[in-house]
């Protein structure tokens, strides 16, 4: 039994439909920029990938408006457009042959912020009826099952960005276990004063005020990453299901595998997932046309990163792609929006290019993609993705 | 081979005692946890009152910089492995003591961790929120107030990494938050991962520590939870026609589950195996329920379907019961569309009446009540139940603990969202035997 995806829906800070963040990515048009929610004149950062032009109103219904935080919405708004893409909705399949399952790591901050300001300015009495889910991790799972009228199993997991990989197993795991379609994926984020600040205790965020010096994984000059919002929705199908009703496929979930390993700058984890992964998918390293990498834009973690794919491929032995340099980090939407991107270079058979970053000035180990995107035969690409605290997750996508 | 998955350790952290014995204990003995709030003063509220666990990391062992580093939530978890680990005879690391079998290596390799929770490190963002805002008075808040850890707060996924560390599990690792049902859904998960090979031992179970005034504030602006403070320790009356409403509660439950010839060859104690579970989506409403509870029978349903177990096998009934009317005609009805005249002869009982609703732990802390229910065949008791509501009129073993013969057991759990999940706990050794005639 087999899985494969049959809709995508992307909502990043550079594209707002599966095909337009695909032409801005493959012209490497970056969606990172200054902050323009708020002043953020007191912060370090000012830097980050922000979902512009999304206009919630027009596509989100009103009643659901005053309920959610803007990543539900735009989490809403990729789930029609991943429906759409695989034609189906209510009624396409049994209530209980459909499920949702998403990966998450904010909640609804911003909305969390605003009910907070209230509850410590005015009083309990002034905090939102909403409250009590529009922050909450499972928000999106539960207002996408109940939009679409999904009754099949409802998962939800946290892995900081590793997530996105997390929820797609979970996903295929439902559909092996007997539900032939999943709604799956992420949309994360939380760029508000209060979420700035949070990510920014993190230490990890690049200070930088210039967007081509901010964020550049496997760079000598790396100083941290961007935040960023967004991410990808896929309807994941079992293959033979999809078949009857007619869905043309876009790849196949072939193989997945994850591992923990705290040890900082560690690369042990990333080498088991990815070779779980790939056993997953009975393919050998050679078998990998291409890697969509996590690109941590630390020092350390790019140096283990870079140790892990020449652990498992050789020197230079597979391109490497980070269109992550076009939208900051996405927390758990970054690896999901990896996803899409491994299935579009499947689907065109080209890769598509990092920016920022400069050959010369990278680990001379790794094959990266720059500047260009690169024609070549692509059969299967490993998608890569770390979640702070230790979380490796690997995910190999094929040619349907 | 099929590969299945059992209990082989437990570790509990609950409002009236801290550790398993205490637990069960307090449970079998009709106590109530419920009481005043303490951690904060809750007079300006509608809801005034909460189970609150009375835990001391440093007496439980934790460093002081681990107790600066975690929020209460990971802090509660781990401590509770510890006691797992300890209780299924594994010990982290190399230097284990004698008769334990040392969690290193490629046995650390095959060892992952899965945690419920639902709200996250709550306490610490709400409390790092009022400092970086300055009590609420500024929008664009002040980072460099913010303690180094807040990112690590921000992360629901660091109880799990806290967890993992803590046992050096090098595994699958994953939080599972759906809510009021991800103590349930996450000990699910970590079967699935021991049924298709990913793993042979998971720490699993829930971690929740809300009782902090924005999550009183949400569910008081909703009415969930009681008003009535007059009497704390009957504040939850579940299948009672006075109910009032919910009381918050915190702790934890984490178990060892282990895949059964793993557990068999290394001669740890089997609590229960896991045999079936399931989850479903009302996809009706975030906070609301339909009475007729159809998607969670079907839970029930496909749960009792893939543990091959009929009805008539369940000896008990784990209730969500959480002390609203909403919830007690909900999982009534449910329980008998799914388990048909045979629900009139279960006994049903919830526990929240006496540790009060611990959000995305109290699924696993009632994993952990069912597992040693089938350990000493006795059925814990609903505290505070005298009136019953007409509507609810199946047998709730109001207020006593019961003696009964146990070979599977059923518990629910129902969660904003609208997820409705349900799980079996059996006597592997009855499974064993309904294979082999089936």
């Amino acid at each position: 039994m087999s899985t494969v995806i049959t809709g995508l829906g992307v909502m990043a800070p550079n594209g707002l439909s599966s095909e337009d963040y695909w032409s801005a990515t493959l012209n490497g048009d970056s969606g990172i920029a200054p902050i323009d929610r708020f002043d953020t004149s007191g912060y370090p950062v000012s830097l980050a990938g922000q979902v512009t032009g999304f206009e919630p109103e027009e596509l989100v219904p009103d009643r659901l408006m005053p309920q959610t935080d803007r990543m539900t919405r735009m989490a809403l708004a990729a789930a029609d457009a991943a429906l759409a893409d695989a034609g189906a909705g209510p009624g396409t399949l049994p209530e209980y042959d459909m499920g949702v399952a998403t990966a998450s790591t904010s909640g609804g901050l911003e909305f969390g912020q605003r009910e907070l300001q209230k509850l410590w300015g005015k009083g309990w009495q002034h905090v939102s009826a909403y409250m009590s889910f529009a922050w909450y991790y499972a928000v999106n799972t539960g207002q996408i099952s109940i939009k679409h009228g999904m009754r099949g199993p409802g998962g939800v997991v946290i892995s900081e960005q590793a997530g996105g990989l997390d929820a797609l197993a979970f996903a295929r795991r439902q559909i092996r276990k007997g539900t032939p379609l999943m709604v799956t994926g992420g949309v994360d984020g939380s760029l508000c004063p209060y979420g700035l600040a949070i990510q920014i205790a993190s230490g990890r965020l690049s200070t930088q005020d210039h967007p081509d010096l901010a964020y550049l994984p496997f760079d000598h000059r790396a100083n941290g990453y961007l935040p960023g919002e967004g991410g990808a929705i896929l309807v994941a199908e079992e293959r033979e299901s999809a078949q009857r009703r007619g869905a043309p496929a876009a790849g196949e979930l072939a193989g997945y595998g994850a591992a923990f390993d705290p040890s900082p700058g560690s690369r042990g984890a990333l080498v088991r997932a990815a070779r779980a992964a790939l056993a997953d998918a009975g393919l050998a390293a050679d078998g990998i046309d291409a890697v969509v990498a996590d690109a941590a834009g630390q020092q350390d973690d790019d140096q283990a990163e870079a140790d892990a794919l020449s652990e498992l491929f050789g020197p230079a032995g597979v391109p490497v792609c980070v269109p992550k340099t076009m939208t900051g980090r996405l927390l758990s939407g970054g690896a999901a929006l990896d996803t899409a991107t491994a299935l579009l270079a499947l689907r065109d058979q080209v890769l598509p290019p990092a920016i920022n970053i400069h050959a010369e000035l990278t680990d001379p180990r790794l094959d990266l993609v720059i500047g260009e995107p690169r024609e070549t035969p692509v059969r299967a690409v490993l998608v890569l993705a770390r979640g702070h605290g230790g979380f490796a997750s690997a995910a190999v996508l094929t040619r349907p | 081979m099929t590969r299945r998955a059992v209990i082989t350790g437990m570790g509990v952290i609950a409002p009236g005692g801290t550790g398993t014995k205490p637990f069960w204990e307090m449970l079998t003995a009709g106590r109530t946890a419920t009481r005043r709030i303490t951690f904060f003063d809750p007079e300006p509220y509608r809801c005034k009152v909460a189970a609150e666990c009375d835990f001391d990391p440093a007496a439980e062992g934790l460093s002081p910089r681990d107790i600066r580093r975690m929020d209460r939530v990971s802090q509660f978890a781990v401590v509770c492995a510890q006691e797992a680990l300890a209780d299924s005879g594994l010990v982290a690391g190399g230097d284990g003591a004698a008769g334990a079998a040392a969690l290193d290596g490629e046995a650390a390799e095959r060892t992952g961790v899965a945690v419920g929770n639902a709200v996250g490190a709550t306490m610490s963002l709400e409390s790092e929120y009022v400092t970086v805002s300055d009590g609420g008075r500024d929008w664009l808040v002040d980072h460099s107030y913010a303690a180094p850890h807040l990112y690590e707060y921000f992360l629901p996924s660091s109880i799990a990494a806290e967890v993992a560390t803590a046992a050096g599990a090098g595994g699958p690792a994953s939080v599972v938050s759906t809510g009021c049902t991800s103590g349930i859904d996450a000990v699910a998960y970590a079967c699935d991962l021991i049924r298709e090979g990913s793993a042979d031992i998971m720490i699993t179970g829930g971690s929740d520590a809300p009782v902090s005034p924005i999550t009183l504030a949400c569910f008081d602006v909703i009415k969930a939870t009681t008003p009535q403070a007059d009497d704390p320790a009957r504040a939850c009356r579940p299948f009672d026609a006075t109910r009032s409403g919910l009381v918050l509660g915190e702790g934890a439950a984490i178990l060892v589950l282990e895949e059964y010839e793993h557990a068999r060859r290394r001669g740890a104690h089997i609590y229960a195996e896991i045999p079936g579970f399931a989850s479903r989506c009302n996809a009706f409403h975030m906070t609301g329920l339909k009475p007729d509870g159809r998607e969670m029978a079907e839970a029930i349903g496909v749960a009792l379907d893939e543990a091959r177990l009929a009805p008539e096998q369940i000896g008990y009934v784990n209730a969500h019961g959480s002390g609203t009317k909403q919830n007690d005609r909900h999982e009534t009805a449910a329980f008998k569309t799914a388990l048909g005249s045979h629900a009139y002869q279960i006994p049903v009982s919830g526990i929240k009446s006496m540790v009060g609703h611990s959000l995305g732990a109290i699924g696993s802390i009632e994993i952990a009540a069912c597992a040693l229910a089938l350990e000493h065949q006795v059925v814990p008791p609903t505290a505070n139940l005298s009136e019953p509501d007409p509507e609810c009129d199946l047998d709730y073993v109001p207020r006593e603990a019961r003696e009964a013969r146990l070979d599977a057991v059923l518990t629910v759990g129902s969660g904003f969202g609208g997820f409705q999940s349900a799980l079996v706990l059996a006597d592997p050794e009855l499974a064993d035997q309904e294979r082999s005639t089936a």
